[in-house]
Protein backbone atom coordinates (compact mmCIF):
# COMPACT_ATOMS: atom_id res chain seq x y z
CA UNK A 1 0.00 0.00 0.00
CA UNK A 2 1.39 3.42 -1.14
CA UNK A 3 0.84 6.69 0.58
CA UNK A 4 0.67 9.27 -1.85
CA UNK A 5 1.40 11.97 1.10
CA UNK A 6 4.77 13.10 1.07
CA UNK A 7 5.65 11.51 -2.22
CA UNK A 8 7.27 13.50 -4.97
CA UNK A 9 5.37 12.80 -8.00
CA UNK A 10 5.86 12.28 -11.73
CA UNK A 11 2.40 12.74 -13.36
CA UNK A 12 2.42 11.20 -16.81
CA UNK A 13 -0.97 11.39 -17.92
CA UNK A 14 -2.37 10.23 -21.52
CA UNK A 15 -5.01 12.84 -23.59
CA UNK A 16 -6.56 9.44 -24.47
CA UNK A 17 -6.78 7.98 -20.55
CA UNK A 18 -6.20 10.60 -17.97
CA UNK A 19 -4.18 13.71 -18.55
CA UNK A 20 -1.35 15.25 -16.34
CA UNK A 21 -3.30 18.22 -15.59
CA UNK A 22 -5.86 15.71 -13.60
CA UNK A 23 -3.41 13.61 -12.39
CA UNK A 24 -1.59 16.69 -10.51
CA UNK A 25 -5.07 17.85 -8.69
CA UNK A 26 -5.76 14.42 -7.37
CA UNK A 27 -2.54 13.70 -6.27
CA UNK A 28 -2.27 16.83 -4.64
CA UNK A 29 -5.19 16.21 -3.19
CA UNK A 30 -3.47 13.36 -1.66
CA UNK A 31 -1.08 15.91 -0.38
CA UNK A 32 1.80 14.53 -2.47
CA UNK A 33 4.11 16.89 -4.07
CA UNK A 34 4.34 17.25 -8.19
CA UNK A 35 8.11 17.51 -10.16
CA UNK A 36 6.88 17.11 -13.37
CA UNK A 37 3.79 16.68 -15.49
CA UNK A 38 2.84 15.61 -19.09
CA UNK A 39 -0.08 15.01 -21.04
CA UNK A 40 1.03 11.92 -23.64
CA UNK A 41 -0.27 12.07 -26.81
CA UNK A 42 0.10 8.71 -29.10
CA UNK A 43 -2.12 9.99 -32.28
CA UNK B 1 7.03 7.34 -23.86
CA UNK B 2 8.68 9.68 -26.65
CA UNK B 3 12.25 10.88 -26.46
CA UNK B 4 11.31 14.12 -25.78
CA UNK B 5 9.56 13.19 -22.88
CA UNK B 6 12.19 10.69 -21.83
CA UNK B 7 14.85 13.86 -21.83
CA UNK B 8 12.42 16.08 -19.49
CA UNK B 9 12.27 13.34 -16.77
CA UNK B 10 15.93 12.68 -17.25
CA UNK B 11 16.07 16.78 -16.43
CA UNK B 12 14.01 16.39 -13.39
CA UNK B 13 15.85 13.65 -11.71
CA UNK B 14 19.18 14.84 -12.23
CA UNK B 15 17.98 18.27 -11.02
CA UNK B 16 15.46 16.58 -7.71
CA UNK B 17 16.95 13.26 -7.37
CA UNK B 18 14.46 10.24 -6.91
CA UNK B 19 14.12 9.56 -3.29
CA UNK B 20 10.49 9.25 -2.20
CA UNK B 21 9.41 9.68 -6.19
CA UNK B 22 7.06 7.71 -7.71
CA UNK B 23 5.17 7.99 -11.20
CA UNK B 24 1.65 7.71 -11.88
CA UNK B 25 0.57 7.08 -14.95
CA UNK B 26 -2.84 7.81 -16.92
CA UNK B 27 -2.66 5.74 -20.03
CA UNK B 28 -5.49 3.66 -21.25
CA UNK B 29 -3.47 0.44 -22.49
CA UNK B 30 -1.82 -2.19 -21.10
CA UNK B 31 1.15 -1.75 -23.37
CA UNK B 32 1.61 2.24 -22.61
CA UNK B 33 2.19 1.97 -18.82
CA UNK B 34 4.15 -1.11 -19.34
CA UNK B 35 6.72 0.80 -21.59
CA UNK B 36 6.56 3.98 -19.31
CA UNK B 37 6.72 1.75 -16.11
CA UNK B 38 9.94 -0.22 -17.35
CA UNK B 39 11.11 3.17 -18.72
CA UNK B 40 10.93 4.63 -15.32
CA UNK B 41 12.29 1.64 -13.59
CA UNK B 42 15.35 -0.03 -15.83
CA UNK B 43 15.90 2.68 -18.45
CA UNK B 44 14.51 2.76 -22.24
CA UNK B 45 13.52 -0.75 -23.14
CA UNK B 46 14.51 0.63 -26.77
CA UNK B 47 17.36 2.10 -26.09
CA UNK B 48 16.42 4.97 -28.38
CA UNK B 49 15.94 8.28 -25.77
CA UNK B 50 17.69 9.46 -23.17
CA UNK B 51 16.76 7.45 -20.56
CA UNK B 52 18.81 4.12 -22.48
CA UNK B 53 20.72 2.38 -19.44
CA UNK B 54 19.28 4.34 -17.24
CA UNK B 55 18.51 3.06 -13.81
CA UNK B 56 16.13 5.32 -12.36
CA UNK B 57 14.72 2.73 -10.38
CA UNK B 58 10.91 4.55 -9.83
CA UNK B 59 7.92 2.91 -9.18
CA UNK B 60 4.91 3.51 -11.43
CA UNK B 61 1.23 3.47 -10.28
CA UNK B 62 -1.69 3.95 -12.49
CA UNK B 63 -4.11 6.84 -11.35
CA UNK B 64 -7.06 4.62 -11.38
CA UNK B 65 -5.83 2.00 -8.96
CA UNK B 66 -7.60 1.28 -6.23
CA UNK B 67 -5.25 1.66 -3.48
CA UNK B 68 -4.35 5.48 -5.29
CA UNK B 69 -7.91 6.38 -6.08
CA UNK B 70 -9.25 5.85 -2.35
CA UNK B 71 -6.91 8.57 -1.39
CA UNK B 72 -8.13 10.82 -3.70
CA UNK B 73 -10.75 13.84 -2.81
CA UNK B 74 -13.79 12.24 -3.83
CA UNK B 75 -15.19 15.36 -5.63
CA UNK B 76 -12.22 15.43 -7.57
CA UNK B 77 -12.73 11.92 -8.22
CA UNK B 78 -15.77 12.78 -9.57
CA UNK B 79 -14.93 15.64 -11.73
CA UNK B 80 -11.67 14.09 -13.21
CA UNK B 81 -11.16 10.34 -12.80
CA UNK B 82 -15.21 8.95 -13.18
CA UNK B 83 -15.34 8.70 -16.38
CA UNK B 84 -12.01 7.50 -17.96
CA UNK B 85 -12.60 5.02 -15.00
CA UNK B 86 -15.73 4.13 -17.23
CA UNK B 87 -13.80 4.31 -20.68
CA UNK B 88 -10.92 1.65 -18.93
CA UNK B 89 -10.27 -1.29 -18.48
CA UNK B 90 -8.96 -0.58 -15.36
CA UNK B 91 -8.00 -4.25 -14.33
CA UNK B 92 -6.24 -5.21 -17.55
CA UNK B 93 -4.02 -1.50 -17.72
CA UNK B 94 -3.11 -1.85 -14.08
CA UNK B 95 -1.80 -5.86 -14.45
CA UNK B 96 1.51 -4.84 -16.11
CA UNK B 97 2.09 -2.61 -13.53
CA UNK B 98 2.14 -5.31 -10.75
CA UNK B 99 3.92 -7.38 -12.47
CA UNK B 100 7.23 -4.75 -12.86
CA UNK B 101 6.63 -3.53 -9.46
CA UNK B 102 6.85 -6.64 -7.67
CA UNK B 103 10.26 -7.95 -9.87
Amino acid sequence: MIDLKGKRVLAIGERDGVNGAAIEACVRSAGAEILYVETQCFV
Amino acid sequence: MDLEGQGRIKQAVERAGTDNVVAILGANSPAAVEMTALTLKSGDPSYAGPLAGIELGIPSFHILEAAITEQIDPALYERELALPALAMDVDEVVKPLLTIREN
